[in-house]
């Protein structure tokens, strides 16, 4: 490819800025679809941050936010209480997975069908562990922590207190807490189970209170935004299964650019993984 | 297009998502660190936990961007007109984020009735 266009630009070498502007070089040295791909990816790059603005702003217009290492603490085989591990891991298979990616774009530069092939279906596999991993987070989420669009049982004390019963779980009748620690209101036979505490310090010392939902705005964010993200990781495994599946039947031996459109699927693969660094951040680190 | 040879291209591969993990590893180990999960009772201040994550991630991103997505091997036109566009994201964050926080301030002062009415006492009296 590289020494076709040098023989062009060669040929034309006198006429070169003419040539230019009636279409006949690319001043960005990159085809169309190369080109446009990043521009769709720096449009959706605007409706990610979009998104994440806004739950900045959500997240700044209350007094409290749920704490994520209480939140994101569950892992698959019943284990609890290990703050941030089953993120981190969906985190490693992505980063695995646009790296699988990268080792197919490097593939198909140098015309390997079976390595591009064998590459894209590990970004395949990697992407659906994502998926399922999600999956299983949600289902967390929703099952058994009862979080909804609407309904965030996640809350956060704004006082010290002594709690006046147990809820069977963790906490033990005459437990105390501090202001800023975190808490889960149960549900028991479908309704919300508020455990009732007494305030130990401040103003409202000796009040008997009762647990409080959390900010209502953290679940329908949650789930919209790493929905959203979610979706672009299950259509992006769509088109890889496709582009790969055209690889392998030698689609792309026969064209003239070769493997260019494992390079532009692998564009937008990264941008899904780009897209994760931030929604790890804004989730679960900060 | 990579100017690069295949075995030195597989080579900053593998040198890139190492980096990458080490980096993910590091965040979120302080995260940990700094919120009192691994050594009990230590705690670091949330303003400079905050900057460190969001240094680290930029660092994710632009090696995500340069390394993964050949953004480095471009030309400067086409690199110019998809990043510089973003950084008017840079001004979109503050804006919102004081906005938000203008919003919160407002929830406090009509939940606490009290608050409000002495308020209005220190407006009327500045008035004469």
């Amino acid at each position: 490819m590289a020494s076709v266009s040098v023989a062009q630009e060669h040929d034309h070498a006198h006429t070169h800025e003419e040539a230019t502007w009636k279409g006949g070089g690319s001043p960005f040295k990159a085809s169309y679809g190369k080109l446009m791909m990043w521009y769709f990816l720096l449009s959706d790059a605007f409706t990610f941050s979009g998104f994440l603005i806004a739950y900045g702003a959500l997240r700044f217009s209350v007094p409290t936010w749920p704490v994520p290492d209480f939140v994101f603490s569950s892992f698959p085989g019943g284990i609890h209480h290990k703050p941030l591990l089953f993120v981190t891991l969906m985190t490693f298979i992505l980063l695995a997975s646009s790296f699988t990616m990268v080792r197919a774009v490097q593939e198909g530069h140098r015309e390997n069908k079976r390595g591009v092939v064998v590459w894209m279906l590990w970004t395949i596999i990697g992407g659906l562990a994502f998926l399922g991993c999600q999956a299983w987070e949600w289902t967390t989420l929703m099952g058994t922590e009862h979080m909804t669009i609407t309904k965030n049982p996640f809350g956060t004390h704004t006082e010290s207190g002594v709690y006046l019963m147990g809820d069977g779980h963790d906490i033990k009748e005459g437990d105390t807490f501090k202001a800023g620690e975190s808490y889960l209101v149960h549900k028991h036979n479908g309704e919300w189970a508020p455990l009732k505490y007494k305030v130990t310090e401040g103003p409202d010392a000796g009040v008997v209170k009762e647990q409080k939902l959390g900010p209502r705005a953290f679940g329908a964010l949650f789930f919209f935004i790493t929905g959203f993200h979610g979706f672009h990781v299950l259509s992006g495994v769509a088109f890889l299964l496709i582009i790969c599946l055209n690889a392998a039947t030698g689609l792309y031996e026969k064209r003239k650019n070769g493997y260019e459109m494992v390079e532009k699927i692998g564009l937008y693969w990264h941008f899904v993984d780009l897209v994760w660094v931030f929604v790890f951040l804004c989730f679960y680190l900060l | 297009m990579s100017q690069l040879g295949y075995s030195e291209a597989k080579k900053i591969a593998t040198k890139t998502i190492l980096i990458l993990a080490v980096i993910t590893i590091f965040e979120v180990f302080m995260a940990l660190l700094g919120k009192g999960y691994i050594v009990s009772g230590f705690h670091l201040p949330h303003a400079l936990m905050g900057a460190l994550m969001i240094v680290m991630s930029v660092v994710k991103a632009y090696l995500i961007i340069y390394e993964f997505m050949h953004m480095k091997y471009e030309v400067p036109g086409l690199v110019k007109t998809v990043l510089l566009p973003t950084l008017l994201l840079v001004w979109a964050v503050i804006a919102f984020l004081y906005e938000g926080n203008y919003w919160n301030n407002s929830r406090i002062k009509v939940t606490n009735p009290v608050k409000v009415e002495s308020l209005k006492v220190e407006n009327h009296n500045g008035g004469h």
